[in-house]
């Protein structure tokens, strides 16, 4: 822990400058790179850990984990997947109040990363408060309560993740695709929309207030004898906000 | 106490787990051993005198500054100790947990070569066992302290071996294994003085073989203890958790 800047810090009602032997029963941490020794087993990783912080082995967590059949494989002959569900595991056999994960679900495959993400949620339903730290804004929006951006160590926004990109420009994106060309091949102007552009065959038009949006494009296709295929409104991403605040900052 | 039994067993699993800690431990000392038993005293009958010394000697010189560095600095740079950091062990595990498991290994291996010295190679035995066992420990508390500080200090692999070998080869060439000390010119005497193995063999000859020694032994007992307090001091003095952060 650094010290801060400014200001009070506790975290699980600990001050991290002056007590981290109790902050360090309060925490757990899972690293991106979970360096462990080659031949250690799960097993052997669990008893070692929890030794140190005088609680008893969770081997069940192991199985839980989905580490049942592996308990005495050494670490370096385990996937990516089930290094990471160990280092979730371990860090998580005290019942820490606050787990740090960096990272957590980075170069892993789909269905690790949807086991993961389940894991996460069922130690967050047991009272767990996770700090996630990730560069996957589709991940942080899925994942988080609470979403704190980032840049040059400098937090620049912090909120829900609907508050967060309520707070960009707010354009909504409304795709439409239609059987006949006539959005594709005239430029009409469409009350609230700030941008046009084509992608395959859909017009993509980015709105600041959808509902005149919406409905003068339905009028319009109708009035020009076309017929209306697919229309989808997507909110800004998270993603999209993102990118808007680094391009700002 | 229980975490310090968990970690110790572990790390002694590891010492025969690991191919090239096993080797450093038993089957290049062992090998070494058997070597120069066979071939030296057909060479230099007087060797047999100091074969059972000066084979537990080169064990703990093999496992100790060729084996233990190594393993550190990896774990070091691989992220190995960040991770026990997190996880709660304390450094001071980290640094004398290795230097205890190799120990438990020298004294396998100073079995095997007491045991079998007098009837494979007619080799004299210690006369005073209590000395020999004390000059042992102290001359592996000596080296593993060494070890130790060589695997804080060396910023990678490549430079483990240099610094490990600048210790291991002059130890080897001119600390009373190979070569008794009396024997050594003057300035080589004088540079041997620096080993902590001269010291080791000095006082295996004086207070453990019955034999004479060339100086003192007890002040080779008194180097050989403070060479292994000021090396783990410094070791633990200068550990980092890994290659970036420096702060204990």
């Amino acid at each position: 822990m650094r010290a801060p800047d400014s200001g009070v810090l506790r975290v699980g009602g600990v001050d991290p400058a002056r007590e981290q032997r109790q902050l360090r029963n309060r925490i757990g941490v899972q690293l991106q790179s979970a360096g462990m020794p080659a031949s250690i087993t799960p097993d052997e990783a669990m008893r070692l850990f929890c030794a140190y912080r005088a609680v008893a082995p969770r081997y069940d967590l192991l199985d839980r984990f989905g580490l049942d059949s592996k308990r005495s494989t050494q670490f370096q002959q385990l996937s990516t997947g089930q290094q990471r569900r160990l280092a979730l595991a371990l860090a998580a056999a005290h019942e820490p109040q606050v787990l740090f994960l960096d990272e957590p679900t980075a170069g892993l495959d789909v269905a690790s990363r949807v086991e993961l993400h389940d894991l996460m949620r069922e130690l967050q339903s047991n009272g767990t408060t996770i700090i996630l730290a990730t560069h996957d804004m589709a991940e942080a929006e899925e994942m988080a309560d609470q979403v704190a951006i980032l840049l040059g160590g400098q937090l620049v926004a912090m909120g829900t993740p609907l508050e967060i990109t309520a707070t960009g420009a707010g354009l909504t994106k409304v795709s439409v695709h239609t059987r006949e060309t006539t959005l594709l091949t005239n430029h009409h102007t469409f009350p609230a929309v700030s941008q046009r552009l084509v992608k395959e065959d859909y017009v993509v038009f980015f709105s600041a207030d959808i509902g005149p949006t919406v409905a003068a494009l339905i009028e319009y296709v109708s009035a020009n004898g076309d017929e209306l295929l697919d229309l989808r409104v997507e909110r800004p991403s998270l993603e999209d906000r993102f990118l808007e605040l680094t391009t700002k900052n | 106490m229980q975490a310090f039994a968990a970690h110790f067993i572990f790390e002694l699993r590891v010492g025969i787990r690991n191919k090239s800690l096993l080797f450093m431990n038993y089957l290049f000392p062992l090998s070494f051993y058997l070597m120069m038993g066979f071939i030296m005293p057909g060479i230099n009958p007087a060797f047999r005198e100091a074969l059972v010394p000066g084979m537990v000697a080169f064990a703990i010189l093999a496992a100790t500054l060729l084996g233990m560095p190594d393993p550190l600095v990896n774990a070091r740079e691989s992220g190995i100790f960040r991770s026990y950091k997190i996880n709660g062990v304390p450094a001071v595990s980290l640094i004398f947990m290795p230097a205890m498991t190799t120990i438990m290994h020298l004294a396998v291996v100073t079995g095997i070569i007491v045991a079998t010295a007098p009837l494979l190679f007619d080799a004299p035995l210690p006369t005073h066992w209590g000395y020999f066992g004390l000059i042992t420990l102290l001359l592996a508390y000596a080296c593993a302290g060494l070890a130790v500080l060589i695997g804080v200090v060396a910023p990678n692999s490549r430079m483990t071996v240099l610094y490990a070998q600048a210790l291991f080869l002059p130890s080897m060439l001119i600390g009373g294994v190979m070569l008794p000390y009396a024997m050594l010119p003057e300035t080589a005497a004088i540079f041997a003085q620096f080993l902590p193995v001269t010291h080791a063999m000095n006082a295996f000859n004086g207070l453990a073989m019955g034999g004479a020694a060339d100086f003192s032994p007890v002040w080779s007992l008194i180097a050989l203890f403070v060479v292994g307090q000021l090396a783990f001091g410094l070791a633990w003095y200068l550990f980092s958790w890994d290659g970036r952060h420096t702060e204990q």
